[in-house]
């Protein structure tokens, strides 16, 4: 039957064997995927190996009792801590308003508002700090809250997709003109209607913003501030066991935060299509 | 407060609404619809012009400025000369290498996943791609010390199959071991960009090439490939802008013993600045600020031509 087209009869099965319709994994991606899992385990493994081993080059876990005796643990924690809560709650208070507004009302102002948002990723850290340092007066700069008001910025291009999204997913305008026509007023509106609806959108964005706050270097070490990474680079230079035992809480931390947030992701994907019944 | 608002949007109605006189309530949403369209965003426009727009405009401001707060061009002249100019050399090579690379991988991991018909894996390696493209800085960089460091996993592993890594005078803190731990954070976020394009690619369109006789060479130069270069290369251009901006991964690890533009930055924050030199700094966060602009409005310019096709 394949003859009937104008290729030679022996060429056919050849052209057909070369061109499969549902490709597979060969031996050469198979090798790939196994070198670049090896690639991705192989420092997890290494940095729990390197935090257990002794001088001696025996096992203890002992240095991971050693983390909350470690000089200034509380204060940079307790920092941290503050920092942390501060840039969600500015966060919330920003941008759920704003991205709601932009859906509701401004349809025209989104992408405005989005391009304000994505802007953080084409100014570095290491650049904005520059000018944070220039432009603020000293007396804001004594604090060290004026870090919650810039991680707020650096978050933005995550936060801001994570809200547009959630908000997206859900009818919105029915909702809020059904709350507002029974008489509800606006607080109750962010409260009780659009808060719960997005809920998942704004857990999401919450979970990405510690993680950014936990890890963020740049801007607290070049702006003296001792928050935990900037902790730890110190610790480092004394007690290498101690500062990779630490790294490895650090990323442990930040690991499941991100989990959470793509969980959050996929319950919201799954809410999607009820949306309008809401 | 509410006074200037009415007046102005009221002297606004006279032209769009000449003809509805007399319908007062009327007016009256229209005026609270204005109000909330631009009360509502207002406050995120000034918080991003206070902590962000300022800032950015302080930097590129004085990076023409003078000492005595005159305008000059020797601040960006001099950011691109000696020690400087080689900065912004190793900071491109360091993105392109780390980029490429990276790219290549992610690209390979994202078409294996794609056509591997176990939604598992797709499922793990997405999620982990999601964890791993957001992990950077010290933490990172401790990781990889304890990894194949001087006293690593794998360096004393190696060791024992005869291989002295350490012999050759190389270390994980020279340009090639940055790249190394740059892909760490480079690859999944290679995974998360393309695999949206690669998942484009219908099926349909390789049984149609297929009956047409065309082999799978033909199928990836005809069709795969023109579809798959706009995504692939906005891919390669932002992980070059994101190796190019990474400040944190590459202080902890080098100690400043490659210069690159953010670490030369660094320095010139924490103080270790020539006296006539204090607005140098920021002539190079200019340089960074119009690098990564370019390379992101690239990104952006393809992205717009690949989702053209992407949606279905």
């Amino acid at each position: 039957m394949a003859t009937a087209i104008t290729a030679p009869p022996k060429k056919a099965p050849k052209s057909g064997r070369s061109m499969v319709l549902v490709p597979k994994i060969g031996p050469g991606l198979g090798f790939g995927l196994f070198v670049v899992g090896f690639y991705f385990l192989m420092p997890v493994i290494s940095a729990f190996e390197f935090s257990i081993r002794d001088i001696n080059d025996t096992y203890s876990l002992g240095v991971y009792g050693r983390i909350t005796s470690a000089p200034d643990f509380g204060t940079v924690m307790w920092l941290t801590a503050r920092l942390a809560i501060t840039t969600v709650l500015i966060t919330i208070l920003i941008m759920v308003p704003t991205v709601t507004f932009v859906h509701l009302k401004a349809k025209k102002l989104r992408r405005l508002v989005e391009f304000v948002s994505l802007l953080p990723l084409v100014i570095p850290p290491v650049v904005l700090v520059l000018g944070v340092l220039a432009s603020m007066p000293t007396s804001v700069k004594g604090s060290p809250m004026l870090l919650a008001f810039e991680y707020v910025m650096l978050a933005m291009p995550y936060t801001f997709r994570a809200l547009d999204s959630g908000l997206g997913a859900v009818d919105v305008g029915t909702l809020v003109d059904a709350a507002r026509g029974l008489g509800a007023p606006w607080r109750m509106v962010f409260f009780r209607i659009i808060g719960p609806n997005i809920q998942s959108a704004i857990l999401g964005s919450i979970f990405l913003t510690v993680a950014l706050v936990l890890g963020e270097y740049t801007m607290a070490s070049l702006m003296l501030w001792e928050t935990f990474p900037t902790w730890i680079a110190t610790i480092g230079q004394s007690e290498a066991s101690l500062a990779v035992a630490l790294s490895i809480f650090s990323l442990g931390f930040a690991w499941i935060l991100l989990l959470a947030l793509s969980a959050a992701e996929r319950r919201q994907k799954g809410k999607k299509p009820s949306g309008g019944e809401a | 407060m509410n006074k200037t608002a009415t007046s102005v949007a009221g002297s606004d109605d006279l032209t769009v609404a000449g003809g509805n006189s007399g319908h007062g309530y009327r007016h009256k949403s229209r005026i609270r619809t204005n109000f909330g369209i631009y009360g509502g965003v207002f406050p995120f426009f000034i918080y991003a012009l206070l902590f962000f727009g300022l800032p950015t405009f302080r930097v590129v401001y004085l990076a023409f400025q003078n000492q005595d707060g005159g305008w000059t061009l020797s601040n960006v002249r001099e950011s691109v000369k000696g020690i400087y100019l080689l900065s912004f050399e190793r900071s491109l090579e360091l993105s392109a290498v780390s980029s490429i690379t990276g790219a290549i991988l992610g690209f390979t991991a994202a078409y294996a996943i794609a056509i591997s018909s176990r939604p598992a894996l797709r499922r793990v390696v997405q999620t982990a791609s999601g964890v791993f493209a957001n992990t950077g800085g010290v933490p990172l960089a401790f990781m990889f010390i304890a990894t194949i460091g001087t006293y690593g996993l794998v360096t004393k592993a190696l060791k024992v199959f005869g291989i002295d890594l350490y012999a050759g005078g190389w270390t994980l803190f020279t340009f090639t071991g940055l790249v190394l731990v740059y892909l760490f954070f480079q690859i999944p976020l290679m995974i998360i960009v393309i695999l949206p394009a690669i998942d484009g690619l219908r099926l349909e369109w390789r049984e149609a090439a297929a009956s047409l006789g065309g082999s799978k060479w033909q199928f990836w130069r005809y069709v795969a490939g023109p579809l798959l270069l706009p995504p692939f290369t906005g891919a390669v251009l932002l992980l070059f802008a994101n190796s190019f901006a990474a400040y944190a991964t590459a202080s902890a690890l080098t100690s400043g013993t490659i210069p690159l533009v953010p670490l030369q930055i660094g320095s010139l924050v924490s103080g270790n600045v020539i006296a006539d030199r204090a607005n140098l700094g920021y002539a190079l966060g200019f340089g960074m600020i119009v690098i990564i602009g370019i390379v992101m409005g690239s990104y952006a310019y393809l992205e717009k031509r690949s989702a053209k096709w992407l949606r279905r």
